[in-house]
């Protein structure tokens, strides 16, 4: 049982650092800001939660793995709400 | 000897060059500044990793959220005018390689030679009645340097203050970020009283609270939520004062009173210290609020 | 465990460098702005440094460091607005009183 949530913590870690990658990928590679803005917030918002799950399994007591949450919802809330804001100012630079 | 901290410290180290480098000479302005507020979280990543939580929390307070503001606000006003990227010459660049050789130079010897203060502090410590570190050199043993520090505060928002007012804009309310400072500034007050509360003896203090408590009030300025923080209220006035206003009483009484400028009487350290701690907290939030998001064309020239 | 100190002084001292130059070549107000920030970011990280000799970190230069944090903030503020005063594009009306 322990063996498996080991596993299943690494997998999610693995998944988490891989979306990560992508998502700076992404922001390096993509044509304009709507498409950079696109990768970064999706998938490091995915990435973030995958390593909450991850480092979660694996924590010592339930109240870290609470904090992690707590922190995961407030990253991705802050994540979308910038997200916005930068798109809102792009926008607003083309239309002067 | 490549293994896995030092592929870390590496990282951090280029990181922190790196961005701080384009920082200062990114082509577009607004993006110079994004860096600096990504250098900013590095930086505190870097005390966390260091062994200073302490100054994490302070650094991620103030330069994610009031320096950047700052910043912001400058850009705004002055432009982007006058900001060419420079013409790289040899000079400048030769003359400060040859200064960070130096500084390294001197500093080489001083990370071989351990010093005795962290022994001292931490023998002194039991006397305080708190179990941070940071906070009993904060507020006992170096009384002295908050003292002044609350004075600097002081005379940077004064001289700030006896400058032209710069017209400001009212700020346009946006839906979704008025609801989100709505939900956001809630959990940075509590997360601020929870650090003062706590500074005693984990990670946190006046400072970090004062640091958080003023992002919180920005946010809401900016947001068009918060009535302007007027100099003319007595209350903004009193607050601002009252850290420096308190200190400098304790400071005197215990010169005339007791045995010497900011050395507290035995067993009342405690009890001093969190008053001190308290008020400090509330004037730094006042006094940074200000410096930051202060409505400056009420000002009568 | 000296060999990562010296390390985070080299870093130290190439940020507090790299202010300098900055310093020197940016014409820009808000540039130089930066540039001194980037230079007490490398003080601070020197001292932080230099606080982790031991293995038990040394307080003081914690707190002189978190001293320095709030002290620079507040001059970073007063810099920005007398440069904000100096350099603004739209000139308020010159008040005759």
């Amino acid at each position: 049982m322990n063996e498996i949530m080991v596993w299943i913590s690494w997998l999610a870690v693995m998944a988490g650092v891989f979306f990560f990658v992508a998502g700076a990928i992404g922001l390096a590679r993509f044509p304009d800001i709507h498409c950079r803005l696109h990768a970064v917030t999706k998938a490091d918002t995915l990435g973030m939660g995958f390593l909450v799950l991850g480092f979660g399994i694996r924590a010592e007591h339930w109240h870290s793995a609470a904090l992690m949450l707590v922190i995961w919802l407030l990253v991705a809330a802050s994540s979308a709400v910038s997200c916005h804001l930068l798109a809102r100012y792009e926008q607003l630079e083309d239309e002067q | 000897m490549m293994g896995g901290p030092w592929l870390f410290d590496i990282a951090l180290g280029v990181l922190l060059v790196v961005l701080a480098i384009a920082s200062i000479h990114a082509r577009n302005l607004y993006a110079g500044v994004v860096m600096f507020i990504s250098f900013g979280l590095v930086a505190a990543l870097t005390w966390t990793y260091l062994g200073a939580p302490d100054l994490a929390l302070a650094e991620a307070a103030i330069s994610a959220g009031l320096t950047g503001v700052l910043l912001f606000a400058a850009l705004a006003r002055i432009g982007n005018t006058g900001s060419t990227p420079f013409t790289p010459r040899r000079l400048p660049a030769l003359l400060c390689l040859a200064v960070a050789g130096l500084l390294m130079v001197t500093l080489w010897p001083l990370a071989r030679n351990p010093s005795v203060l962290p022994g001292m502090a931490m023998a002194n410590l039991p006397r305080t009645g708190v179990d941070n570190p940071v906070t009993g050199v904060l507020l006992n043993f170096r009384a002295w340097d908050t003292l002044l520090e609350l004075a600097v505060l002081l005379v940077a928002l004064l001289g700030s203050r006896g400058l032209r007012p710069t017209p400001e804009e009212e700020p346009v309310p946006w839906p979704l970020l008025t609801a989100w400072s709505r939900l956001l500034v809630p959990l940075l007050t509590l997360f601020g009283g929870y650090l003062l509360w706590r500074g005693g003896n984990w990670p946190g203090g006046a400072f970090q609270a004062g640091a958080m408590l003023a992002a919180g009030a920005v946010l809401l300025r900016l947001n068009g939520l918060l009535p302007e923080v007027a100099w003319r209220n007595p209350v903004v006035r009193g607050l601002t004062i009252a850290g420096l206003a308190l200190f400098a009483t304790i400071a005197a009484l215990t010169a005339w009173l007791g045995d010497g400028w900011l050395n507290y009487p035995p067993g009342t350290d405690n009890a001093l210290m969190m008053l001190i701690e308290i008020i400090a907290t509330l004037s730094i939030a006042t006094v940074l609020t200000l410096l930051v998001a202060g409505n400056k064309t009420e000002l009568e020239p | 465990m000296t060999d990562t100190l010296l390390f985070y002084l080299l870093v130290a001292s190439f940020l507090w460098a790299a202010g300098l130059h900055g310093l020197i070549v940016a014409r820009h107000v808000l540039r130089r702005v930066i540039a001194v920030n980037i230079m007490t970011a490398g003080v601070f990280l020197a001292l932080v440094t230099l606080a982790a000799r031991a293995p038990e970190p040394d307080p003081v230069l914690h707190a002189l460091v978190l001293t320095g944090l709030v002290i620079s903030v507040s001059a970073t503020a007063l810099a920005l607005h007398l440069g904000t005063a100096a350099f603004s594009t739209e000139k308020p009306e010159p008040t005759t009183r």
